[in-house]
């Protein structure tokens, strides 16, 4: 961290942070890296979020115990351990040519939004099942529906397991680069318009990242690469805070 | 006396296992009703199917009839949610909810429709008074519920229980995982339970049975052996099984 440090900081200056690339003007900035670093992100939560807790939420208090739901289980254990590179071969073919979406926002985030799910959900999952029976048993006592149980009880008490699992996430997102390269593309514009921008090519920090290295520009590289520590640091600061909240 | 309860020729099977075998028995309005066996008798599982908690159990198969005020709980048009309105339960260990002490008393009270802050605040100090704790909560209603004491979490469920304004309440074990001055303070209360509710009460303690039941049966294995008035059943047993089991011989 210190070597990153002390080469990085040399090329983070006021250009850097808030300009984009541009060949005519020659500069060189992250800024479009930044803004489509969060667009995949927020949109990737958005749409893994309420699958994934919702799969959890299926699996732990719905579906029978049996050979499905270990198969399930199994399954998403074994997702969440192999190479992203995988996802993005997958995103690309899938989303990316058969549904059309060529390099976008769009295409990326769906392909993240696989990549994550099986943290969300085993994460999540972990987290319904600590609750204490009681719970259940005492709700249900006094008349409530199970469903009415799982809003009101279950899930407020899982969700620092949850919210974990979403910060987790969102720092999987920020540190990947081959799931995105064939799928979000490496474009630094910009953003046209706020919604039509989920349909063009959009590099993120990684990416731009990896683009400066296969140009030998190293102190961009580390430049990117500090960038990409602070922001990881200020995740981890924020999942303590969102948590302190939470358990208050 | 009027019966609130009525089971007639009660079933019950987990899976194979035939749990509990023909039993009848009544259970009468505002008393006091325990039951006693040693564990493993199906006393539990007994007070369980008064409000079809053993609907949650898999593979559970219920014959008989249950009546509560004439109408069969067992019935196919019965909402187990307004079924277990009207028939209560606290459990053995205390199981207050991780939210607070005001909101664990208007949990119920939510379910069944009522968002009326007045209401609720009404509800909420009645049930606590009813459960002779508000005395020492009334400070801190928003403070979490899981830092009271067992005693108190316990009086706390008990006052959770009567904020849907139960006929019954079913009380399972409710003091064995708690000290004997809280033990004490809770057998107080279930006193000036009876006399706006019916209790029905499930302990392995036979002095604590002795203590505060009008009625008590006695379970052994799966059978109900004997139920009558309290002072009958523990002076004058009928069964030898009965006789053994309060003398000490076995259990």
């Amino acid at each position: 961290m210190a070597c990153v440090f002390v080469r990085g900081i040399g090329s983070i200056n006021l250009e850097f942070l808030t300009t984009v690339t541009s060949a005519i003007n020659g500069t060189f900035g992250i800024l479009g890296n930044i803004v489509n670093a969060l667009y995949i992100i927020v949109i990737t939560i958005l749409i893994a979020t309420p699958i994934g807790i919702g799969a959890a939420v299926y699996l732990t208090e719905y579906a029978k115990p049996g050979k499905l739901v270990n198969l399930i289980e199994f399954t998403t254990e074994t997702l969440s351990g192999i190479p992203s590179i995988i996802y993005g071969l997958f995103g690309m073919v899938f989303f990316g040519t058969s549904l059309k979406l060529g390099f976008s926002i769009l295409c990326g985030s769906l392909t993240l939004t696989i990549m994550i799910l099986p943290i969300i959900i085993s994460t999540t999952q972990s987290a319904l099942k600590t609750i204490h029976m009681s719970y259940r048993s005492g709700a249900m006592g006094i008349g409530a529906t199970k469903w009415y149980m799982i809003r009101t009880i279950i899930l407020p008490s899982a969700m620092p397991g949850i919210v974990t699992a979403v910060i987790l996430s969102i720092g999987r997102i920020v540190g990947e680069s081959a799931a995105l390269l064939f799928t979000a593309g490496s474009a630094y514009l910009l953003p046209k318009s706020f919604f039509g921008h989920i349909f063009t090519s959009a590099g993120t920090l990684t990416i731009q990242m990896y683009l400066s290295m296969s140009k030998a520009e190293y102190g961009q590289a580390f430049g990117i690469a500090l960038i990409l520590i602070c922001v990881v640091l200020l995740i981890n600061f924020l999942t303590k805070v969102v948590i302190k909240l939470g358990t208050k | 006396m009027e019966n609130k309860i009525s089971v007639t020729n009660l079933n019950l099977y987990y899976g194979q296992n035939h749990a509990l075998k023909s039993v009848s028995m009544d259970i009468p309005e505002r008393k006091i009703t325990a039951f006693i066996g040693p564990s493993g008798c199906g006393k539990s599982t007994f007070l369980k199917t008064l409000n079809r908690m053993n609907d949650l159990v898999e593979n559970c198969r219920i014959e008989g009839e249950i009546l509560l005020d004439g109408e069969d709980i067992y019935s196919p048009k019965v909402d187990t949610t307004l079924l277990r309105k009207k028939v209560g339960m606290v459990f053995q260990q205390p199981n207050p909810f991780p939210m607070s002490i005001y909101d664990n008393v208007a949990y119920g009270p939510r379910i069944h429709g009522i968002k009326d802050k007045r209401t609720l605040d009404e509800i909420v100090e009645t049930s606590l008074r009813g459960a002779a704790i508000f005395d020492e909560v009334k400070d801190r209603l928003k403070k979490s519920a899981l830092g009271l004491s067992g005693g108190q979490q316990q009086r706390l469920c008990i006052a959770r229980a009567l904020a849907v304004r139960p006929g019954v309440i079913l009380m399972d074990e409710p003091t064995s995982a708690l000290d004997p001055i809280s033990t004490l303070k809770i057998e107080d209360l279930m006193d000036d339970l009876k006399k706006q509710y019916t209790v029905a009460i499930v302990t392995h303690n036979m002095q604590q049975a002795a203590r505060i039941a009008d009625y008590t049966a006695f379970f052994l294995v799966g059978e109900m052996v004997e139920t009558g008035a309290t002072s009958d059943l523990f002076s004058r047993p009928k069964d030898k099984r009965t006789e053994d089991y309060i003398t000490g011989r076995f259990g």
